[in-house]
């Protein structure tokens, strides 16, 4: 599998990071960083509790990395991997193993959203 | 034994992550550990405000300082910092310069460690599983597929980002920008170039440089 058909940043990508400076749409200062909007609130939640001293981001860390080798593990051909989709399972992962969140109480209002 | 994915029922689909970051996002902020506004901030600040034109700035001004790029190379933590650009991801930096003889790339093999106050969030194939696996194994192919072919006289070194250590390559100065300013330097580097998959663009031909 060569990186030009996998992973090679797409046409758009490539023009918005290089227009360079203040003016580069849709960031100011690079490309679009977040596919879906969920992607960033992952992102967003995870850095707020590290700086609000929640965890060390070596704790965060250390579970997106299993988090990514269970996904290479299970999809050996490496296909539909998603990076925020392992994020967002290391960071569900170690706030219930921190017992800042339970199980119960995310499948709860998982439950009532699906609604 | 690894706990990663062995409870709940992952993996999910997508509408199905959406809902649980939604549900996580809401609890946490019924238990007052995070507010809205706190997370709008962080995200905005990485879509906006912190990216890669942070680093080029950096290699802009290594390139016409010499005893700042001395500075850069010895502690890139503080000679970054002088700058304004540090944060979270941007502790414990290294720089590496590219020569004639010898080319630096940067990967992180077990997830994404990158360097974020000088180049923001990584793109999704730095994320992605090819390029962290043949990055290691056969970087010269991995180059050439981002259109670099290096002499082979050429020594690649590749370095694993981790916790530990952030990597940014200082690329080579283009040819024909003597006397250019800072300014100018810095839309020249590329994000690619700061990885080590690319070089600095050169300046437009045809139009007078200085």
């Amino acid at each position: 599998m060569s990186i030009s058909e996998t992973v090679r940043p797409k046409l758009a990508e490539q023009l918005a990071s290089d227009l360079s400076g203040s003016s580069a749409p849709p960031r100011r200062n690079g490309e679009l960083v977040f596919e879906h909007p969920w992607e960033s609130r992952a992102f967003g939640i995870a850095v707020t509790l590290c700086e609000r001293k929640a965890y060390d981001w070596e704790e965060f860390r250390s579970r997106l990395i299993e988090e990514i080798a269970a996904f290479e593990r299970n999809n050996p051909d490496k296909q539909g991997f998603n990076y925020y989709r392992c994020w967002a399972a290391a960071l569900e992962r170690l706030l219930t193993e921190k017992g800042i969140c339970s199980a119960e109480e995310i499948d709860r209002l998982v439950s009532t959203g699906r609604d | 034994m690894n706990k990663a994915s062995t409870h709940g029922h992952r993996p999910q689909p997508l509408p199905d992550v959406a809902l649980r970051v939604k549900a996580l996002e809401a609890l946490l902020l019924e238990k007052g550990l995070i507010a809205t506004d706190a997370v709008n901030k962080v995200v905005e600040a990485y879509e906006n405000d912190i990216g890669p034109l942070n680093g080029a700035k950096v290699v802009a001004r290594a390139w016409v300082d010499p005893t700042y790029k001395e500075r850069l190379l010895k502690d890139a933590t503080s000679a970054i910092a002088e700058l304004g650009f540090s944060g979270m991801q941007g502790e414990h930096m290294v720089v590496v310069e590219n020569t004639d003889k010898v080319h630096n790339m940067v990967v992180c093999t077990l997830c994404s460690c990158y360097p974020w106050p000088v180049l923001g969030l990584p793109p999704v194939w730095y994320k992605a599983p090819a390029y962290r696996s043949r990055a290691v194994i056969e970087p010269r192919a991995v180059l050439r597929e981002f259109g670099l072919e290096l002499p082979d006289t050429c020594e690649i070194r590749v370095w694993d980002s981790s916790a530990e250590l952030r990597y940014m390559v200082l690329p080579r100065r283009p040819a024909g920008t003597e006397g250019m300013s800072e300014e100018r330097l810095a839309k020249l580097v590329t994000r690619e170039s700061m990885i080590g998959v690319g070089e600095a663009k050169t300046p437009n031909k045809g139009r007078k440089v200085a």
